[in-house]
């Protein structure tokens, strides 16, 4: 089973790289779909971890809902044809060392952790829909009628904020 | 022996946390380096998408449920949170006609 090492090398390679691809592209439609592309690859790694019912869910969700959320809003706001607005070339540089810093600082901090791994992932059965469903509805059945709450507000919010006559 | 050769087969747990420390830098430099805000949005959602993943990676390796029903709660807040955000961009848009942040200085200072 050395085949899911490398499968976990490829998935953060794609991963990695199309995050990098929203940043350096021009336009912002080609950024919405390297985001996109950065999304199923997150989903790959669930499925890796053996949290299928995380991976749909999430598969749905960003590449599903957010994703055309986000596509419309780009065809909306007509962005191509304005252009992009570049940044001073101090600022670039200045972000990128930044975060070159923040990330040194996060492995240097997480590299010196004895992490003990108690189980292995793949042998698990806690990502499985009958499982989680179970500790769902059991243990967190509150928190999730009350997302429903946040739903509709955010519905009404949406329809609200899009109204054209209320300014 | 079949202690070593589980350990070979396991992807260690720090590898979860460098890729997630990695995906977690990129969208910082992104909000920091970009003007337009729907891609300043974008690398915020990719930043909520390394912490979720390193959550459930901790969820699956410690073998308790809590830490990836937590993660679905994360992703419906994410997702309510997408649709407010861009209906105020668009509103913005209407009333401003643009979206580069330089230009929505008004509650700076």
């Amino acid at each position: 089973m050395i085949f899911s090492r490398y499968l976990f090398f490829i998935l953060s390679f794609v991963a990695i790289y199309a995050a990098l691809k929203v940043l350096i592209s021009k336009k912002p439609m080609h950024s919405v779909l390297y985001l996109t592309l950065a999304f199923f690859a997150i989903a790959g790694h669930y499925i890796l971890l053996n949290a299928q019912f995380l991976a749909v869910v999430h598969i749905i969700v960003y590449a599903g809902a957010i994703m055309v959320l986000f596509i419309y809003t780009v065809m909306l706001l007509n962005l191509n044809i304005q252009g992009e607005f570049p940044k001073s070339k101090l600022a670039k540089i200045a972000s990128a060392i930044a975060g070159g810093l923040l990330l040194m600082t996060l492995i240097a901090v997480f590299r010196t952790y004895d992490l003990k791994m108690a189980t292995d992932p793949s042998l698990n059965q806690i990502g499985l829909v009958k499982n989680l469903g179970k500790v769902l509805f059991e243990e967190y059945y509150l928190p999730f009628e009350l997302s429903s709450v946040l739903f509709l507000a955010a519905m009404v919010g949406a329809v609200m904020l899009g109204k054209k006559d209320i300014y | 022996m079949s202690g070593t050769l589980q350990n070979m087969q396991i992807i260690p747990l720090d590898y979860y946390i460098f890729f997630c420390s990695a995906l977690f830098a990129i969208g910082v430099v992104g909000v920091l380096v970009k003007r337009n805000a729907l891609v300043i949005f974008m690398s915020i959602e990719l930043m909520l998408n390394s912490a979720n993943l390193l959550l459930a990676a901790f969820s699956a390796y410690r073998n308790d449920p809590a830490g990836q029903i937590f993660v679905f709660f994360i992703m419906v807040v994410a997702a309510a949170e997408v649709a407010i955000g861009l209906a105020l961009l668009v509103m913005i848009y209407r009333s401003t006609h643009t979206i580069d942040i330089n230009v929505l200085n008004k509650l700076k200072w």
